[in-house]
């Protein structure tokens, strides 16, 4: 297998709340706190249309499992505003879940997330495909047929050799990169097709794992069973493109859509603006509503005040679902509850516990820190139960098959508080009663990281672990603590980041953490530096199975083991406050998407 | 005077080339020698090992040093062809470099930016240099006084406090509270300029606010110094008013000073105010810069690099062909 | 200014207490004080005189006797453009041609600065506004005071400029100060002050800045200037080589006070106070070969804030034990004549003096 080196870069940097960190940060944050209570005051006082408007929300966390606002009134412009800007809306190289969520407006996939609340949303459902593929007995061949009247936006027919087309991009990994390469690792392992740009056969349809017997039917060939292929499928890197409006690298500028919207307008950095696509047909897509106009992306580099336009409703949403600012937060909570959930993201904060460096290399030395942490200290530093998280005891986040309750340690019973004295037994136990020293990276661009590192010296000081945070620049971290060889040089004990799924199964989540498979000289993630062969082969065996609760049972196993070794320590299962316009309609959040709104669903009241 | 123009003139040139060379060092040399390998970092988020090979070719990262530095240098006049087989990528001139990310030449990006750049600073130097000079002008002549004592702890609290504060104050007092103000989103050129100067109305005035600060106590500072001077003795000893010895003796020779930061603010500000345009969201350089940042986008963040040192070096040669003008004595050099 | 007699006495004629003197130039009983924050610095305390038209008087003195300050208190420049600091306190009475300048309107004197009233400062380097060309310097002072066009004020400038000696007026109206060598410097100088045809020149320090041989031709340019244009001039100097060579009068001072004044042939040939002595005694004669006999003044020049009780100079006078009584350390001596228009402050006996001067001091000059 390939890395997939992006996740751990582009996913924990659009997911990482912007929290109060650094001095400057905090600073920055006090400053804005100040000012949002000197607007707040006056802005409030004064009534008029904003009271009237947040009297309308429908209430704290009522978007969690169910549909807020109902409806199917079409019309309006769809506002977003976002502090990032997409990372490419070439569906076969975009890795970013915001865009992900986004590019369902105008890219189909033959499969998709359902577009119901919460964990329904897990769910795949037929998109371009009638239904999920007939896959045949050993895990091996999936066929899907396609729905009669798709089309591009010129009025052409979507037949499925452009979906094969759109899947082959994924190989021109000179061109097309930057979004996720499992279909190609699964399809063609030794990589032995070109990609479509050097396909030498004429309709450059040169795939062999791909069959497209007739425009409505399209088989997938895998050289060896994966339970997660269809989860591939409903990547954006799965969507069709059109061959002859293929543009390459430059693609990302103005794709050519097949969903209900097109692109009006794009500027990178600064705006999208999506229209109706005309050519769409309501009875070729059941899932999508088509509410909106128009669809409005505003990238706005100030966070405080894009959250105070998007509670007077200058905006509707904020694109980017990383959550409120702090003075945001305090503002909303007070003001308009009425008009926020706390979403639970499937994004878990974490210490790597680097096998490699001693004594950590001691399982009871990995314990004693399991032991001497001050879990609800860490959840303080990152915002609390409600901004920041829960307290985290399982090595996947709840969303994921694979969690359970284990809590050996006693974690979740001492409310996250330490166990000193079971942390010196430990300690006692790995040889270094008087406690042991090293070192733990913080990065200094993830508000709040180097905060918890610190938070952490403190702890892990009580009982005799001398810890010294090293912080490091996070655009360098997968050459920094990516790297073995650097970790070693520099003799990392302790590596805090963050990290969350692809697609919601234990591969998409955690083989890339604890696979030995997955150590790499740059760019690795299984940054503990676990080699269990057992881990490996519970990998495997779940992967090889399309049975879902199989899948789940092995994953419990890999948590428990994980768990008992001490080999990685989660702390915190990311929550944040997101902001729901009184405006929209059709309003929940879907776990497929991290917590997110369903973009796709949303509508707006005029 | 022509001498000193040409001298000026190849100033600036080295100059330049000792830009580009640190620039090239900075972002070409420097990862090398720290072990990185210079074709990820261009390459963006994205690091498939093709496109990373890819992109080393194209950057001709392979080849000597002082050939990549010669094609560095060559592409901003004459533009540069990114090849690497049949994919091929134009840069037209002044190529400033090629995002991988936006599939943009950097150009494009420093064209859309510039002209938000442009306004933000002119509106905000005309305002500070109006109101920071004659706050300190009159301080100087009020010294001790309660104007004078009150307009420079003033001056303090506008150089003390960060652009982020009273940006958001002036946006939550103007814009939120009293919605006296509407600040348009991405300002673009089909923008009319009323909507431009309603956009830029408050960040000018907060820069301004943060410079006029520091140009009131250099020009106090200046003029107490210019005052004390033998020749504005001489100018009164002729019997001239006072207005007269105080702008056109005076005013004229403690602009020299204030020419000088002016000229280095202005050349700094050419390449973006990074907070000003982040508060306030103007999708100027300095917001681009920010943006690059975010997106690891190391070819823009290079390409303003480049721009602004070379803002500041362009800027340095108005202020030496002014002080020329202000003073004859640096015509002789 | 009733006490005027008892605090000072001027050269020609008894001061009367009338209002109305009959000189071009009379100082009364002129004080500067500056308020200080170590206390109040008194540069000029009870200075009197009177200048003639045609006639030139020499302020000589040590730096800091106050002799800068009364010519810039004559000037008016203690009080125009000063700000905000503590202001100067400036009293008596200077009558310029009937005007007391010190109660007129700042507007009427201003007016008068430059055109009745010039000034020839030390340093013409730093005197000269660096920014600006000779020319527009001149045409400047010109036009401030006569309503006339560029074109003719240029004219004048180039013919004032012709006129002190500089070679190739027409082109080197347009040069800038810094071009200019330091004698031509003082000479655009003078030009600038003579542009109006002032009828008071005060030249403070006007070779100091000089090479030796530059000084010769800048006093004798002043020389004749005067005796061209009739005006009064006050030439203020530490060199008393100076004022031999232009002064009718010369008026010494110490420590902000007058303690010697009569006609230079009297000051310098029969000098009745010590502190002239010393300035003599200290002053090197190219034509005598006693340079190794030069007498100088021993001590530092008083503070103006504590001025030494009694005579201001018996800290530093070899014969402040000659008159009896202490009286030199308790008693101010006031100005008494010692000769034909020549007055000295000194408490020794006038036979004392000049048994010492002929006796000690003379010989050894």
């Amino acid at each position: 297998m390939v890395p997939r080196r992006e996740t751990g870069t582009a996913i924990p940097e659009v997911e990482g709340k912007m929290r109060t960190g650094s001095p400057k940060r905090r600073l920055a944050a006090g400053a804005a706190l100040v000012v949002a209570a000197l607007v707040t005051t006056t802005a409030c006082g004064g009534g008029g249309d904003n009271g009237d408007k947040n009297e309308d929300g429908a209430g704290y966390n009522a978007a969690l499992d169910k549909v807020v606002n109902a409806s199917t009134k079409k019309g309006g412009t769809l506002k977003f505003v976002g502090k990032q800007d997409f990372d490419s809306l070439d569906p076969q190289r975009t890795y970013y879940g915001m865009t992900w969520d986004f590019l369902r407006f105008f890219t189909r996939t033959l499969v998709t997330y359902d577009t119901k609340p919460g964990e329904a949303s897990n769910k795949l459902v037929g998109d371009l495909a009638t239904g999920p593929a007939e896959v045949s007995e050993d895990g091996k061949t999936y066929t899907y047929k396609l729905r009669d009247g798709l089309t591009w936006e010129d009025g052409s027919a979507l037949t499925s050799k452009d979906v094969k087309y759109g899947i082959e991009r994924i190989w021109a990994t000179d061109v097309i990169t930057g979004g996720p390469a499992y279909i190609k690792q699964t399809l063609d392992p030794k990589g032995e097709y070109e990609g479509p740009y050097k396909d030498k056969s004429k309709d450059k349809l040169g795939l062999k794992a791909i069959e497209t017997p007739d425009d409505q039917t399209i088989i997938f060939k895998l050289p060896k069973a994966n339970g997660d292929f269809e989860q591939f499928l409903a990547m954006p890197t799965g969507a069709p493109v059109k061959q002859s409006e293929d543009t390459r690298a430059k693609y990302t500028q103005r794709p050519f859509s097949s969903g209900p919207y097109k692109i009006e307008s794009r500027k990178a950095n600064k705006s999208l603006v999506l229209v109706r696509n005309d050519a769409w047909k309501k009875e070729s897509d059941p899932l999508r509503p088509a509410l909106p106009d128009k669809i409005t992306v505003t990238i706005s580099a100030n966070l405080e005040e894009n959250d105070k336009r998007l509670m007077e409703g200058d905006y509707d949403l904020d694109v980017n679902g990383t959550g409120m600012t702090q003075s945001g937060r305090v503002s909303a909570t007070q003001d308009h509850k009425g008009s926020i959930d706390n979403i639970q993201t499937s994004f878990v904060r974490y210490v790597a516990l680097v096998h490699n460096t001693k004594p950590l290399d001691d399982v009871n030395c990995r314990k004693a820190v399991f032991y001497a942490t001050d879990f609800a200290g860490l959840q303080q530093t990152r915002g609390g139960e409600v901004a920041g998280g829960e307290i985290a005891n399982s090595v996947f986040p709840k969303s994921i098959p694979g969690h359970t309750d284990y809590d050996p340690y006693g974690i979740l019973e001492r409310k996250g508080k330490p166990d000193v004295a079971k942390a010196k037994a430990a300690l006692k136990d790995c040889g270094q009663p008087n406690g042991f020293s090293t070192k733990i990276t913080a990065r200094t661009n993830n508000p709040g990281e180097v905060d918890a590192a610190e938070a952490l010296q403190e702890q892990l000081a009580e009982v005799g672990i001398k810890v010294e945070v090293d912080p490091i620049d996070g655009a360098q971290s997968s050459s920094i603590n990516g790297s073995p060889k650097v970790v070693k040089e520099r003799g990392y004990g302790m590596i805090m980041s963050g990290w969350g799924p692809d697609f919601p199964t234990g591969q998409g989540y955690a083989q890339p953490l604890f696979d030995s498979r997955f150590i790499f000289e740059n760019g690795n993630y299984n940054e503990s530096e676990i080699k269990d062969k057992e881990i490996d082969g519970l990998f495997d065996e779940a992967i090889a199975s399309t049975d879902p609760a199989k899948a789940k049972e092995l994953y419990e196993q890999m948590n428990k083991r994980l768990i008992d070794n001490a080999d990685w320590m989660p702390f915190i299962y990311e929550k944040n406050i997101s902001w729901r316009s009184p405006r929209l309609t059709n309003v929940y959040s879907s776990a497929a998407y991290n917590g997110r709104y369903d973009y796709v669903s949303l509508g707006v009241v005029k | 005077m022509l001498a000193y123009l040409i001298r000026r003139l190849l100033a600036v040139v080295i100059m330049v080339l000792v830009v580009l060379l640190a620039t090239f060092t900075v972002f070409y040399m420097l990862p090398k020698w720290a072990g990185q390998d210079i074709a990820v970092l261009f390459a963006g988020k994205a690091t498939g090992a093709e496109q990373v090979e890819g992109i080393r070719t194209k950057l001709g990262l392979d080849e000597p040093l002082l050939v990549q530095f010669w094609e560095f240098v060559k592409a901003i006049p004459m533009g540069r062809t990114f090849a690497n087989g049949d994919d091929v990528t134009e840069c037209p001139a002044p190529c400033f470099g090629y995002s991988f990310v936006t599939e943009e030449p950097v150009w494009d990006t420093l064209k859309d930016a510039l002209p938000v750049t442009l306004a933000l600073a002119a509106g905000a130097c005309v305002l500070w240099l109006a109101a920071g000079v004659a706050t300190g002008v009159v301080s100087a002549l009020k010294r001790g006084s309660v104007w004078d004592r009150g307009a420079m702890i003033a001056a303090l609290g506008g150089v003390s406090l960060p652009i982020f504060f009273t940006g958001m104050v002036a946006m939550g007092i103007f814009v939120h509270s009293l919605g006296w103000v509407h600040i348009e989103d991405s300002l673009s050129t089909d923008d009319s300029i009323g909507v431009w100067f309603e956009t830029l109305l408050l960040p000018w005035i907060v820069l301004a606010l943060l410079n006029a600060a520091m140009y009131a106590r250099l020009t106090r500072a200046t003029m107490l110094d210019v005052l004390g001077e033998d020749y504005i003795r001489t100018a009164r000893a002729k019997g001239l008013g006072e207005r007269v010895v105080i702008t056109r003796h005076a005013l004229r020779s403690a602009m020299t000073p204030i020419l000088t930061v002016f000229g280095l603010d202005i050349g700094v500000l050419l390449g973006g105010a990074v907070l000003t345009e982040s508060t306030f969201n103007l999708p100027g350089l300095g917001l681009a810069a920010v943006q690059a940042i975010n997106s690891k986008d190391l070819p823009v963040i290079l390409g303003v690099t480049l721009f602004a040192a070379l803002a500041i070096a362009v800027a340095n040669l108005v202020v030496d062909l002014l002080y020329a003008v202000i003073d004859p004595r640096v015509r002789l050099g | 200014m009733t006490e005027l007699s008892k605090t000072g006495a001027a050269v020609g004629e008894p001061v009367a207490a009338s209002p109305a003197p009959t000189a071009f130039l009379e100082v009364r009983d002129l004080r500067v004080h500056f308020p200080t924050d170590d206390g109040l610095v008194k540069s000029v305390d009870g200075l009197s005189f009177s200048l003639e038209k045609g006639k030139t008087l020499g302020i000589v003195g040590e730096s800091g006797s106050g002799k800068s300050v009364t010519s810039l208190g004559i000037m008016g420049l203690h009080t125009a453009g000063q700000y905000g600091r503590r202001k100067a306190q400036i009293s008596g009475e200077i009558w310029l041609d009937g005007t007391e300048l010190l109660s007129a309107d700042p507007d009427h004197v201003r007016r008068l600065r430059g055109r009745e009233m010039a000034m020839i400062f030390q340093d013409p380097l730093s005197a000269l506004h660096p920014y600006y060309t000779i020319g527009q310097q001149i045409v400047e002072a010109y036009r401030t005071h006569h309503d006339v066009d560029k074109k003719t004020a240029k004219r004048r400038a180039v013919e004032m400029l012709d006129r002190v000696g500089i070679p190739q007026p027409d082109k080197r109206v347009d040069s800038y100060p810094h071009e200019f060598s330091g004698g031509m410097r003082q000479r655009a100088m003078i030009a600038m002050s003579l542009v109006n045809n002032p009828e008071l020149l005060i030249a403070d320090e006007p070779t100091t800045a000089l090479d030796v041989t530059v000084q010769a031709q800048i006093l004798d340019l002043i020389r004749d200037l005067q005796k061209e244009f009739g005006s009064a001039v006050i030439v203020i100097t530490h060199d008393l080589g100076v004022v031999a060579e232009l002064s009718d009068d010369i008026l010494v001072m110490y420590g902000g006070r007058c303690v010697e004044r009569g006609p230079a042939e009297e000051v310098f040939y029969e000098p009745r106070h010590p502190y002239t002595w010393g300035l003599l005694g200290s002053m090197p004669r190219l034509d005598r070969d006693q340079q190794e006999r030069l007498i100088p003044v021993k001590g530092s020049p008083p503070s103006l804030i504590n001025v030494p009780s009694g005579c201001a100079f018996n800290p530093r006078c070899p014969y402040a034990d000659v008159p009896k009584d202490n009286i030199t350390r308790t008693v101010r001596p006031e100005l008494t004549e010692v000769g034909s228009r020549h007055w000295a402050a000194c408490h020794m006996t006038q036979e004392q003096r000049e048994r010492i001067w002929t006796e000690e001091i003379a010989p050894k000059l």
